[in-house]
């Protein structure tokens, strides 16, 4: 049906059709260009990827990729991995609980508790930077992965709870009364009638937390050193070398980028659900 | 707030045996709130605690170098935050970075989402074009702009006016001439596919039969766009501006990579960043957090009430 209204619309503008068209072509390629380029530039050697004009017929080499590896990312890359990933396992497991309690509103001023959530989302991280650094200091979590964790989790909580809540809304309220009526507990209720359910929100918000996890530098920054620094951190470190460093630059930066492209590519209407909260399905 | 009286129909509207009430009656209401309380507890203890040490901090005489000369300021802290021409200055470039931001990807968003709403060959490949910039991790973004597109040598903008114009072409040094508007540009790149996205979702959203009414009883294009598609995508715009704003006002990436904060680029999060990492002023890097909040929640509360009714909405 969309189709053809498309087509009703398509043909009323029918003059203007291919050049809007065309109009949307040459935007796309305006707003990927510069990633084009970094790819490209990441495969070029140091000398030719400084040249001006830029010589895009150099010859291809993985230099960029080589030198960038020799500066080890691994532990990095490895570290923001554990963070990103078990963060947002977490988030779920917190997240997917709170937001069926919401969505049955169990208090009395259940819209408040889930404005509550999306409020702490508002409050600028920057805030509680320095508790949260004395804090690490006390207790000796400075530098170390668990910390990042918890903050990651705590980042990424309130979006979770409000995209699944508005996914498990859809539940039929009959399918958790015949849970109940067989007599299943809480956890089994949410195991095995609900989750299966909600999978579409479990994955939105799962790959959004992923991403925001992923992207996170502040924290990371201050909170890390050696040990427990995460790949947006190593990037910035990436620079302050000497001598020609564009290749290399392009190259991590591409590399770094490489899982949330993955993943976003592959579930873009995943996505648009996830940043919108779950209010456009 | 209106929300109060959201009603979702399908739980209420079974007169003889409403599904909620018999819920209600056979769980107890601490068994109904227990699966929500670990998500609010945790939430309380790591985002609000530290939020009332730094309230408290921000009072304090507390310099890291001189660990033991912790004193009561007052509103020392205060005074100092709000009368030094840094964090005015700071304050400042917040509002205008995340006003531009904003403002220039949503235009850019709806324009491209109006464009991508036809039907046309490679459409999907044109929509995944414009997500990549939202793909790429922000500080890699950053150093992108930063090194391979604005460097005044052998960044790619000035090697295309080299194509253009020759050997004497200009070669502005971008970042040094407009610091604002190159971080402003990189953000507006990232933002806008953002933005695309979710105004995408809601143009689709449109009951398409009644646009088609219209257009067959011959409302023009323009009508039909003023009159209908713009009121229905209202609460999208707002939804897309608020959760943008949300993302911007905090932005750090961009700042500390593009000009490391330099030129009058410096916004709050970098300012506090710096008080904290390089001044060591923990009572006064705490007052401008508590100034950072304190705004954050005026247009917090005003966004959430337009956030509020799209909810609403959506739980028709």
């Amino acid at each position: 049906m969309t189709g053809q209204v498309m087509m009703v619309t398509g043909r009323q503008r029918r003059g203007g059709g291919w050049a809007l068209s065309g109009l949307a072509w040459v935007v796309g390629l305006l707003f990927v260009l510069p990633v084009l380029w970094m790819a490209l530039t990441s495969f070029h050697a140091e000398e030719d990827a400084a040249k001006n004009p830029p010589d895009l017929a150099a010859p291809l080499t993985l230099d960029g990729y080589r030198s960038f590896f020799d500066t080890g990312p691994w532990p990095s890359i490895a570290n923001s991995l554990t963070a990103s990933i078990l963060s947002t396992a977490l988030v779920i497991l917190l997240a997917f609980p709170a937001a069926y309690a919401l969505s049955i509103k169990p208090v009395k001023k259940w819209t408040d508790v889930l404005f509550f959530f999306l409020s702490t989302k508002m409050l600028p991280v920057v805030a509680g930077l320095l508790p949260i650094y004395l804090f690490a200091q006390s207790v000796g979590l400075l530098d170390n992965i668990w910390l990042l964790i918890i903050l990651y989790t705590s980042m990424n909580l309130p979006i979770a709870v409000w995209m699944l809540r508005s996914f498990l809304a859809e539940v039929p309220v009959e399918i958790l009364e015949a849970a109940q009526v067989d007599g299943a507990g809480l956890i089994r209720t949410l195991r095995s009638v609900v989750a299966p359910v909600v999978m579409p929100g479990i994955a939105s918000a799962s790959l959004i937390c992923f991403i925001f996890s992923w992207n996170e530098l502040l924290f990371a920054r201050v909170l890390t050193g050696t040990v427990a620094q995460t790949a947006p951190v190593f990037l910035t470190g990436f620079v302050t070398s000497q001598g020609l460093f564009l290749a290399k630059v392009c190259a991590a930066s591409l590399v770094v980028s490489l899982p949330v492209l993955i993943a976003g590519f592959a579930a873009q209407d995943k996505l648009v659900q996830g940043l919108s909260l779950g209010a456009v399905k | 707030m209106t929300v109060e009286a959201e009603t979702r129909p399908g739980r209420h509207s079974a007169p003889p045996r409403s599904p909620e009430g018999t819920l209600m009656r056979r769980t107890g209401d601490w068994a109904r709130r227990a699966p929500l309380l670990p998500a609010l507890i945790f939430m309380i203890l790591v985002t609000q605690l530290p939020f009332v040490v730094t309230v408290i901090v921000s009072f304090m005489n507390w310099n890291a170098y001189y660990p033991d000369e912790r004193s009561f300021a007052g509103i020392d802290n205060f005074r100092r935050v709000l009368t030094d021409a840094n964090t005015r200055q700071a304050i400042w470039v917040t509002i205008l970075l995340t006003a531009a931001v904003v403002l220039i990807s949503l235009l850019l968003g709806l324009a491209i989402a109006l464009l991508l709403d036809r039907k046309f060959r490679g459409r999907g490949i044109v929509r995944t074009m414009m997500i990549t910039p939202f793909l790429i991790v922000p500080v890699a973004a950053a150093l992108l702009w930063k090194h391979a597109l604005y460097n005044p040598e052998y960044g790619l903008f000035n090697g295309v006016l080299t194509w253009i114009f020759g050997d004497n072409a200009p070669q502005p040094d971008w970042i040094s001439n407009q610091p604002l508007w190159s971080v402003i540009f990189a953000l507006v790149w990232q933002w806008t596919p953002f933005m695309m996205l979710i105004l995408l979702a809601g143009l689709q959203s449109r009951p398409l039969d009644v646009i088609e009414a219209a257009g067959i009883d011959g409302a023009s294009q323009w009508d039909i766009f003023r009159y209908m598609t713009l009121p229905h995508l209202r609460q999208y715009l707002e939804l897309s501006a608020l959760l943008g704003a949300i993302y911007v006002v905090q932005n750090f990436d961009a700042v500390f990579t593009i000009t490391s904060g330099g030129l009058g680029t410096a916004n709050l999060p970098y300012t506090i960043y710096q008080t904290f990492y390089t001044a060591h002023d923990y009572g006064r890097a705490s007052a401008a957090g508590v100034i950072v909040v304190i705004g954050t929640i005026i247009i917090a509360t005003l966004a959430l009430r337009s956030v509020s009714t799209l909810f609403k909405e959506e739980g028709r």
